[in-house]
């Protein structure tokens, strides 16, 4: 599904990828670790296509199509999903409008006949109380004066609605409690398809207690360090990511 | 002078005899003002003497004052020497009905999407079309006479109802009370006369759509709107224009009277040709609105959207009389590549428990300027009177600049006055996580843009808050990146 290689990727001018290389099949769970400044989140935002990211080398392919060529909305008509680390406010911007027009945009892109309003409604309903989020939220604007918690949940509702071929979660953990945590991982858990693939990028292995990756990959120094199965989530657990890093140096 | 009394007389006895031509021809004058021009305009209107005098005294004021300075606007100096004062289109007299009108000036306002047809029956709005400056069709006058509401042009308020606009014009704005007022007072065209008897709910929504169309010729609108005891209104007010060369001056005074329990609520969506990327050939817009809230719980409320013009030089104030009156504005004004505003509004709270609310939202994008200048004034008299203003401003890219200038004067210590302001941008993030989500850069601007400027647009009419923010969508378009 998607194939990067030897991805590189300057921000004003400082290398910080320098040569991922990462293939994700349908139906697998990747989790992507590494200690702050690794490039975890850089990765996220290049395959999603913000601007600032200038990419330098190598190529990626998602869904047999050039990625990088694809403007970001294309990306996301295409299925692609990126969860935030930050969800962005939108003061004014009814919730449901939001989502509705969201839906709708990538429906058309995809030759699909927009959903009505009584379908949309009984289906974010469903959806709203499958990631436990309160229906008052619904008519609230986008994310504005949400808790944490709350803005992570709607997150996780929006990739729920638009039913993403790849999902990228950026540190969708951070910031949480432990419940919030668990409902969050049980929205993502939700998600897993033999259609879909996700791509979890944590600073912390807790998450993986709730989400059962596939494969496991340690990102430091802009490059992919060491990969392997969850078992390896439970050895960095117990010893950090130095000894890996060492190693790689070596 | 420049022209002879009796030569202007003589032309424009002549050019009446030309009758009915198309395409269109306008009567126009020459450019110029002074007094001759003023005797003309009234004569072409068939004015009684009274009227005339009223328009020299004005015209006599306005040379005695100077241009005001004080806002924020820059423009070349107007040259009032160089402005035609008086066009209308040609036919003599004033149509009855729409087969009477023009089928040319039909099909102008059909491209303008400006619906005087059935349709407009079905949903109920009465338009008093103002086409350059003399009314050229009003329809829905019989139901409107039936609840005993009187809508005209006012040319034809002059004429018919004499009493009634010398008892109410130049009342709630003097002609000594501006720069611009004055010169309005002084040439003014034409416009709209309003009257809503005692305890009468207007039966629909009244509206009148202006338009700018002969090359240099000022646009003087004047209008009057009088809610009698109990009787409620709310009337709409449309513009466009074409494209354009030179600047044109725009000087409109609309004056409201609401007396006791009276209501009246007026909305006006503002989209003038706002002159080229370098600013050339906009409109300058420099309106005084005001409304008198006479009576003891009386009610006035300005909605206004603003996208057009060069320069907007406008305060709809409300002069709040009566006890337990109530004066709101909202407003949402637009500037973009080289244009200019500066608006806001005026609450003279001088009775009892007077309440007020301001919402404003000024959106600046390119080398756009906006300024918010409100003043909220408590007199001595004010017991307990309370004022609420809402100053938000929204930047798009780095190029503009938006201004407040709030003046806030309390002689009353028991009024209560709130000033609440903020300025956001529009962000990069912001617009990358709606892309992210599957919209377009332009969907996701439009949508956080009539987010912002919600609160406004829901106290518009339901056919003109749509209007409006497709408006706001369009004019903004390539505003962004």
């Amino acid at each position: 599904m998607l194939r990067i290689r030897d991805l590189r990727t300057s921000v004003e001018g400082k290398e910080i990828l320098k040569g991922i290389d990462l293939e994700v099949k349908a139906g697998e769970v990747h989790a992507v670790m590494g200690p702050n400044g690794s490039g975890k989140s850089t990765l996220a935002h290049v395959l999603a296509g913000r601007d600032g990211y200038q990419v330098t080398g190598g190529d990626v392919e998602f869904l047999g199509q050039d990625l990088l060529d694809l403007e970001v909305e294309e990306r996301a008509h295409k299925g692609l999903f990126l969860a935030m680390q930050y969800p962005v406010e939108l003061p004014g911007v009814n919730n449901l409008t939001f989502l509705r027009e969201s839906l709708n945009a990538v429906r058309r892109a995809r030759g699909e006949e927009e959903m009505d309003a009584v379908g949309f409604m009984k289906l974010v309903r469903r959806k709203a109380d499958e990631v436990k989020l309160d229906h008052k939220l619904l008519k609230r604007s986008v994310n504005a004066g949400f808790s944490g918690g709350e803005k992570k949940r709607n997150e996780i509702l929006q990739m729920a609605m638009l039913e993403p071929r790849l999902a990228i979660l950026d540190e969708t953990d951070s910031g949480l409690d432990i419940d919030a945590l668990r409902t969050v991982a049980d929205g993502v858990n939700m998600m897993r398809s033999p259609e879909r693939a996700l791509i979890v990028v944590t600073h912390y292995q807790r998450l993986l207690e709730y989400i059962e990756p596939d494969h496991l990959h340690v990102l430091a120094g802009g490059r992919i360090v060491h990969s392997g199965g969850k078992e390896l989530a439970f050895e960095l657990e117990e010893r950090g990511y130095g000894w890996l890093l060492e190693e790689n140096a070596a | 002078m420049s022209v002879p009394e009796q030569q202007m007389d003589e032309l424009v006895r002549s050019e009446y005899k030309q009758g009915f031509i198309t395409p269109i021809e306008s009567d126009t004058l020459p450019p110029g003002l002074d007094e001759g021009v003023i005797r003309a305009i009234s004569e072409k209107k068939g004015e009684p003497e009274w009227m005339l005098e009223k328009r020299l005294v004005a015209y006599r004021h306005w040379l005695t004052m100077p241009e005001p300075q004080w806002s924020s606007l820059h423009h070349p100096p107007i040259d009032f020497q160089s402005i035609s004062y008086f066009s209308s289109p040609r036919p003599k007299d004033g149509p009855k009905n729409l087969d009477e009108v023009d089928p040319e000036l039909l099909e102008t306002y059909e491209k303008l999407g400006i619906p005087i047809d059935e349709q407009k029956a079905l949903a109920g709005v009465a338009v008093d079309a103002v086409f350059d400056s003399v009314s050229v069709a009003t329809t829905f006058r019989k139901p409107l006479a039936e609840a005993g509401v009187l809508f005209c042009s006012m040319s034809e308020a002059i004429r018919e109802y004499p009493d009634l606009v010398r008892q109410y014009l130049g009342k709630v704005v003097p002609h000594k009370d501006n720069y611009f007022a004055a010169l309005n007072s002084a040439v003014f065209s034409d416009g709209t006369f309003v009257y809503i008897p005692r305890g009468v709910r207007c039966p629909m929504e009244l509206s009148t759509y202006f338009r700018i169309n002969e090359a240099k010729t000022g646009q003087f609108e004047r209008t009057l709107i009088v809610a009698e005891a109990g009787s409620h209104v709310s009337y709409l007010e449309g513009c466009t224009a074409p494209m354009r060369d030179e600047n044109q001056l725009h000087a409109a005074v609309v004056e409201l009277v609401a007396l006791e329990d009276a209501r009246i609520k007026y909305s006006t969506v503002q989209n003038w040709y706002p002159g080229d990327a370098q600013g050339r050939g906009g409109i300058y817009n420099f309106v005084t609105k005001r409304g008198d809230c006479r009576g003891d719980r009386s009610h006035i409320s300005w909605t206004q959207v603003e996208t057009g013009s060069a320069i907007t030089w406008k305060y709809p104030s409300c002069i709040l009389r009566g006890k337990d009156s109530v004066g709101e504005f909202y407003s949402v004004a637009v500037t973009k590549g080289r244009q200019q505003a500066d608006t806001g509004t005026k609450m003279i709270h001088i009775g009892e428990n007077t309440r007020s609310t301001i919402v404003s939202k000024g959106i600046s994008a390119m080398q756009g300027s906006n300024a918010y200048r409100g003043l909220v004034r408590m007199t001595t008299g004010a017991e307990n009177a309370r004022n609420h203003t809402q100053c938000d401003s929204l930047l798009i890219g780095d190029r503009c600049s938006a201004h407040t200038y709030p003046y806030i004067e309390v002689k009353n210590p028991t009024a209560t006055v709130e000033h609440e302001a903020t300025t956001s941008k529009v962000g990069e993030d912001q617009l990358f996580y709606c892309r992210q989500r599957g919209l377009s850069e332009e969907d996701a601007v439009s949508m956080i843009i009539n987010g912002f400027c919600k609160e406004v647009f829901k106290e518009l009419p339901m056919e003109f808050a749509v209007e409006a923010q497709k408006l706001l969508a369009v004019s903004l378009e390539g505003a962004v990146g």
